[in-house]
């Protein structure tokens, strides 16, 4: 449910380096909270985003959330299927369900985000 | 990611003081998510809002109902006396099984509740009331009938009885195409259904209830009134049926504003007349005296300021609460708003400035950080179903 090759933060978004890129989605336990999800909001390439700021939002019938990101940097990449199939989200939150990808300022933010183990922990208590 | 607190579907803290309905462990045994609804914990969903909806739409759907109020108003003079202080002409349901739609009203016109009123038997009608009114409504009618007399003069309260049945009623509602098929299979041989908007006797696996006709989905099926204690056996001989989905909160509401049905205290509540709100059709201005006439009289001569329009919003979801615009002034406040899967976009019902609340109307809702357009249209929004 959390794979071990990615970093997380208690805001429910995962993080996957690729270089000095990062794809950036939400959680298993995040989409199963929401609920089907029928919109996503996501900003352009070539914005840029930085640790802590809201960077979109998504909503499921019955709530609305805000997507933050855990790092600083200019967005390359925006999943754009996820207007039409925003479900996405739901059936695949680590690969077609991703949201952007990053092209990071500061890679040493990510070794600030937790480890599989530790949000396994965390969402065990919220939940 | 952080929700808004829009509602308390993530990480619900159940107070301990919620009342329970028959079902209850029926929903915690299918992994509900429940939630405060009513001073009821009630299911929001099971599998999930779309799905359930989609089940209701195509196939069928099972709804726990039981935390509605059933009030009992029977005995000589109780047609006279529910005449008086219900909207609708009750002569429209002279027939024993027949039931209506309708409104109870205080004398400045405002809301107390919208029902359905059944007619149970001679002399006898069942009313079926929102959970949250349910002592509003009996307080409004022991008031009401200690107030009034009877045809040569006797006083109400000798004659009539009020009781409220609640807490021994179960209701069960089961919507879709598929809904009264599976009805006739649990019914037996021989089994007539009632026709829409009737109510009759019946043995499902061989317990005894009332089946009537009516629904708040927009689709074809019934709902089961039943003994408290028979509410459980009942359910999971729906729920053996793999045509019936168990459907929650969150599915009914998307499935009845779909309807353009009124939801009360969202779309309309005591601060609103039916002119209004749009609900003049269950008002029977020709019947007589009855209580609001006047007051209600009044707004259709002089015409409402302001009415609930329907809004189609074109890319997003408006929510409850938030500011609908025309030319750049707020005009309004968003009264329902959900998702619509039929039409794949937001739906939403607002007071607007009556010159506003015609079809084609263009406005837009702040959905947050955005306008959004919208577009006013004459509910339902969604015009093929089971019913139609």
């Amino acid at each position: 449910m959390y794979p071990s090759e990615l970093k997380y933060d208690r805001e429910h978004e995962w993080v996957r380096v690729e270089g000095d890129e990062a794809v950036i989605g939400i959680s298993h336990f995040a989409q199963d909270q929401l609920g089907e999800v029928v919109y996503v909001d996501l900003p352009s390439a070539g914005d840029s985003v930085a640790a802590g700021e809201t960077f979109g939002e998504i909503e499921s019938v019955k709530s609305v959330s805000e997507l933050y990101s855990p790092i600083n940097g200019e967005v390359v990449a925006v999943n754009d299927a996820l207007s039409d199939t925003p479900e996405t989200v739901n059936e695949d939150p680590y690969g077609e369900g991703w949201m952007i990808r990053v092209k990071m300022a500061d890679p040493s933010q990510v070794d600030d985000m937790i480890s599989a183990e530790e949000y396994e922990a965390f969402v065990n208590e919220e939940a | 990611m952080e929700a808004y607190a829009v509602d308390s579907v993530r990480g619900s803290r159940m107070s301990s003081d919620l009342l329970h309905t028959p079902l209850y462990e029926e929903h915690l045994a299918l992994g509900a998510r429940m939630v405060p609804f009513a001073g009821y914990a009630m299911p929001v969903q099971y599998g999930g809002i779309i799905e359930e909806h989609a089940a209701v739409r195509s196939s069928a759907g099972v709804f726990d109902v039981c935390h509605m109020a059933q009030i009992r108003v029977f005995g000589f003079g109780a047609r006279e006396f529910l005449q008086g202080v219900l909207t609708n002409d009750i002569d429209r349901i002279s027939e024993v099984g027949a039931a209506q739609y309708t409104l109870l009203c205080d004398e400045d016109g405002g809301i107390i509740d919208d029902l359905i009123v059944y007619h149970t038997g001679d002399l006898e009608y069942m009313i079926v009331a929102n959970a949250a009114n349910r002592s509003t409504d009996l307080e409004w009618l022991l008031e009401r009938r200690a107030a009034v007399t009877v045809t040569d003069g006797t006083p109400a309260t000798e004659l009539i009885e009020i009781v409220d049945e609640s807490d021994r009623t179960g209701l069960i509602a089961v919507q879709g195409p598929k809904a009264l098929a599976v009805i006739a299979e649990l019914a037996g041989e021989g089994f007539e259904p009632p026709a829409r908007f009737h109510l009759a006797e019946a043995l499902l696996d061989r317990i005894p209830v009332l089946l009537a006709r009516t629904g708040y989905t927009g689709e074809d099926g019934v709902e089961i009134v039943c003994h408290a204690s028979h509410a459980a056996a009942i359910w999971r001989a729906l729920l053996s049926f793999p045509e019936i989905t168990p459907c929650g909160l969150g599915a009914r509401d998307v499935l009845r504003l779909e309807m353009g049905y009124h939801l009360y205290g969202s779309d309309m509540d005591r601060g609103v007349d039916p002119i209004s709100a749009g609900l003049g059709w269950v008002v029977a201005m020709d019947k007589g005296h009855f209580v609001g006439r006047d007051a209600i009289e009044r707004v259709r001569i002089r015409g409402a300021d302001r009415r609930l329009a329907g809004l189609v919003v074109s890319d997003g979801m408006a929510r409850p609460g938030y500011p609908v615009l025309h030319g750049g002034s707020e005009v309004g406040k968003v009264a329902s708003g959900t998702y619509s899967p039929v039409l794949a976009t937001g739906i939403a019902t607002a007071y607007l400035p009556a010159e506003l609340a015609q079809p084609g109307t263009e406005v837009e809702v702040e959905v947050r950080r955005r306008k959004v357009r919208a577009e006013v249209v004459r509910p339902p929004f969604v015009e093929r179903t089971s019913l139609s």
